[in-house]
């Protein structure tokens, strides 16, 4: 019987990372706006890639600077993360 | 030719899908409404974002050209900049702006690709709820002007007020409440897991050392829901004794700290298992019915000052220069320079040019007051023409306006909370479960000792009144978002049960009994030949001031043509040559010369072509569709007031259509307003005070019940407790009557909770409380006052909602996008 001590250790476990998970989606503001993202998911982007892709073709330098900004975007999210 | 063009139906504007008229602007072979539509629809095109157009159609936003062109000036200001970032680091800014323009899934796809239209933003997010755009960009490449600019080009234009510059309120309120909750309901769940084996058939046979450990993390998984998840409630007790004054967490502390208390004697005594599942659950629902409660409409503010309906800077003139300054900035003495529409924010004399303040923001009166050098301007005055300048006189905390804002708000919100219907209740009970308490555990000293003390806490267990707690959030909750649904938004659910009581209804007139845009337009004279109408729209399109705007807009099927020699004699008239025709528009003593008489109060404008009188258009305001019947059923049951800024010039017509008894007053003042909702206050009355305007703000803010009405319910309504929805107007008696009925589902909920506390009680004053009848009570009867409380009131808010929907289709077609203006040819 003493392997419910383990069951009830592993379940408070399991139980433990959903509250966990339940409390990282408020903080990263899920349960902010339900609308937005359902209607988000719709939106087909191709017209936008390709208009890119002549773009960056096209010119290689802007390429680069888009390339920059990426890097920057990215240092941004990393830097507001901390 | 004409008659061609009659015939066909007008075309409906691409982008804003609004009427084009007879000559619509075309490009690319597609009909816009105004050149500001098809520049969108341009700059769309050029970066290749029309797919904003496919998915829905005409979701443009409308807006009258060029009026952000220096209006957003403020934002170089670098101290007022970084008080509007979220984010700022090296050259990357991140910026959240209020834009109420958002209303479908294409302005959402627009503005997450503000990156095509401009490559130096980065990302920019969309939160339909808050209404809002959050926007991440390179600041070296694009300044914080040049992209709310970029914004207001592709007509959404941002809302940027005093409020964004205070300290931002924490949102963080809602976010506490879910971790409670999350933290609650993991306790719960875990500890009605570890005690079922104690519910069950054999659970003597359970060894005892399973049993303490069960006991033990039970003790230990409910500390958090206790101190961390319940602490709010133990606290507003707290604070309610230290006012002496005794409120419903009273004796829900009362109840979750006894609970405590008790089980954890148990537990540790091993006398038995404790009711730590009775007491997490408890808690547990005691928050899903506090967050049910607050859901509120996030993208509503009900809380606007003065400091949102003023511009956050103004151009200061420091010699001879223009200088952005903001307008807390300003010092006596400072001059100023105002342009046409914009706001005067602070009470000045004038020093240069000619002012023609509308000062309906302020006192409600529709007539634009003509002001010259050396005269008085107030604050919230808005200038209709050229540019002014003038000097400060009062700081802008300081203005008549201001003061009268801060004088209102002395209401304590403390006080309107005591008076509820459910921290009157818990009084009696608190006391009454006391007593029933002391009585059975005197009676068990008598005759049990053991048990005494064991009924004494059974009884204040049982009697946690957390159905009595859930019952009054979830009616009230409830009937907040039906009323929602029908298109009243209420502030919070405390709101419904002061709307039930009510008993005196007060009307603002402009723009609450009559519409605000809506003015109707009759001719009388000898009949005008499409010429002659054609020659009257082309003068008035040249002039900005109120009465020019409403002919040239009642005149919608005519051209304008080319005017030579145009003059504006201020607050006279217009005259021009169209054609080779003299023509005049204007007031009587204008246009008739000598004859000055104005029987009907109404506002006319007079027209004379070469020299000869051809008649008048009187502008009346139009009443809200609706109104006659509403008046007449609201007059049985209650007392009816209307105060108006405006002159008598209505009286006569509003005395046709409101009883006799009710009071009508004009020309008040937002002081009088005010003060006349304080003195109906000081005896005894209940008072519901429907307003629109900055006028109304005062008297809305000392009304029991103030619902500002409002044709779009993201713009513009002064500080309240709801929002109604212009359209829903005549709905009025409709929402009364089911905030009645909503109370009423709360005193049924009471007494259904009554019950099973008498149920309960006869257990506990036996001393046999179990464990297991706790367990199994509390949830019970909560989940079944909820439902009861739950489904009557949807049940009475749906009632008649077939006949709403029969009835929607007959009210104006578009609400919200743009208001609309109803004109009728005679």
């Amino acid at each position: 019987m003493s392997v419910i001590f383990v069951l009830i250790g592993v379940s408070m476990v399991v139980a433990g990372g959903f509250l966990i998970g339940f409390l990282w989606a408020v903080k990263k503001g899920q349960y902010d706006d339900h609308y937005s993202p359902s209607v988000r998911i719709l939106f087909d982007d191709q017209e936008i890639k390709d208009q890119e892709n002549e773009e960056t073709h096209g010119r290689a330098s802007k390429q680069e600077e888009s390339e920059n900004k990426d890097k920057k975007e990215d240092d941004s999210k990393s830097s507001q993360e901390n | 030719m004409t008659n061609i063009a009659e015939d066909t139906k007008n075309e409906a504007c691409i982008h804003c899908g609004d009427d084009c008229g007879k000559h619509p602007v075309i490009w690319d072979g597609k009909p816009f409404c105004c050149s500001g539509c098809s520049t969108v629809f341009q700059l769309l095109n050029e970066n290749e974002l029309c797919s904003y157009y496919n998915i829905e159609s005409t979701p443009g936003i409308k807006i009258e050209e060029g009026k952000f062109k220096e209006k957003f000036a403020f934002l170089d200001d670098e101290e007022i900049s970084s008080k509007l970032y979220e984010f700022s680091e090296d050259a990357i800014r991140k910026v959240s702006l209020y834009t109420p323009g958002i209303h479908c899934s294409s302005c959402i796809w627009l503005l997450e690709h503000l990156n095509v239209l401009n490559k130096a933003v980065f990302k920019s997010t969309v939160n339909f709820v808050k209404k809002e755009v959050t926007v991440t960009f390179d600041s070296n490449e694009l300044s914080l002007r040049q992209l709310v600019e970029l914004l207001a080009s592709i007509h959404y234009i941002p809302e940027i007020t005093l409020d964004d510059l205070q300290e931002k309120k924490n949102q963080d309120a809602n976010k506490k409440l879910l971790y409670k909750i999350g933290v609650a309901g993991f306790s719960f769940g875990n500890i009605m897991l570890l005690s079922l084996p104690e519910y069950v058939p054999g659970s003597e046979y359970l060894e005892s050392h399973f049993k303490s450990f069960f006991g033990m993390m039970n003790f230990i998984l409910v500390l958090p829901v206790l101190f961390y998840s319940g602490n709010d409630y133990i606290i507003s007790a707290f604070k309610g004794l230290k006012h002496k004054f005794i409120n419903i967490d009273v004796p829900i502390s009362l109840g979750i700290i006894t609970l405590f208390v008790q089980s954890s004697f148990q537990i540790f005594t091993s006398t038995g298992s404790g009711y730590m599942d009775s007491l997490a659950g408890l808690i547990f629902f005691l928050l899903i019915g506090k967050w049910y409660q607050s859901k509120s409409y996030q993208a509503l503010s009900f809380e606007r000052d003065y400091r949102s309906y003023f511009p956050v800077a103004v151009s200061k003139i420091i010699e001879g220069e223009e200088e952005s300054t903001q307008i807390n900035k300003l010092k006596k003495g400072d001059v100023i320079l105002i342009r046409n529409q914009e706001l005067i924010p602070a009470d000045a004399i004038l020093t240069k040019g000619e002012a023609l303040i509308d000062y309906s923001f302020v006192t409600g009166e529709s007539r634009s007051v003509l002001k010259s050098i050396g005269d008085h301007l107030f604050a919230g005055g808005k200038q209709v023409g050229g540019a002014i300048e003038m000097c400060i006189e009062k700081e802008v905390v300081q203005s008549r306006l201001t003061q009268l804002w801060n004088q209102s708000e002395e209401k304590e919100i403390y006080f309107s909370k005591l008076n509820s219907l459910i921290d009157q209740i818990s009084k009696y009970f608190t006391l009454t479960i006391i007593v029933i308490g002391a009585l059975a555990g005197f009676y068990w000293l008598l005759h049990d000792t053991s048990k005494a003390v064991f009924a004494f806490t059974s009884v204040l267990i049982v009697a946690c009144p957390c159905a009595l707690a859930l019952s009054s959030p979830f009616a009230l909750g409830n009937t907040m978002r039906m009323f929602g649904r029908l298109g009243i938004y209420l502030k919070g659910a405390d709101i419904v049960e002061a709307l039930s009581g009510v008993d005196t209804i007060v009307f603002d007139k402009t723009g609450t009994i009559t519409q605000a845009d809506a003015v109707r337009v009759k001719y009388k004279g000898e009949a005008l030949s499409e010429q002659d109408l054609d020659a009257v729209k082309s003068l008035s399109r040249h002039s900005s001031h109120v009465l020019s705007t409403i002919l040239y807009d009642h005149l919608k099927m005519s051209t304008s043509r080319k005017v030579h020699d145009f003059k504006e004699m201020v607050s006279l008239g217009l005259s021009g040559h169209i054609e080779g025709r003299e023509v005049k528009i204007g007031s009587a003593s204008f246009i008739l010369a000598s004859k000055a008489e104005n029987l009907s109060g109404s506002t006319e404008v007079y027209v004379s072509i070469d020299g000869q009188v051809k008649g008048r258009f009187i502008m009346s305001n139009q009443y809200r569709t609706g109104l006659n019947e509403l008046i007449e059923s609201l007059s049985l049951n209650y007392d009816l007031h209307v105060l108006s800024g405006d002159n008598d010039a209505e009286k006569s017509n509003l005395a046709k259509i409101f009883p006799k008894n009710s009071s009508l007053l004009f020309n008040q003042s937002p002081k009088d307003k005010l003060e006349y909702i304080q003195t109906l206050k000081s005896r005894g009355r209940k008072i519901l005070m429907i307003g629109d305007g900055l006028n109304d703000a005062g008297a809305l803010k000392v009304s029991d019940v103030g619902i500002s009405i409002a044709d779009d319910i993201y713009n513009f309504s002064p500080a309240c407790d709801a929002i109604l929805e212009a359209s829903k107007f005549q709905e009025l008696k409709r929402f009364l009557s089911i905030s009645k009925k909503g109370m009423w589902v709360v005193k049924l909920s009471f007494l259904l909770s009554f019950a099973y506390n008498i149920f309960g009680l006869y257990f506990a004053v036996q001393g046999i409380l179990s464990p297991i009848l706790a367990a199994l009570l509390m949830p019970i009867s909560s989940i079944s006052v909820v439902a009861f409380a739950s489904f009557t009131t949807s049940y009475f808010a749906r009632n008649k909602e077939g006949k709403q929907i029969l009835k929607k289709n007959d009210v104006l077609p578009s609400i919200g996008k743009v208001s609309k203006k109803r004109v009728q040819l005679n």
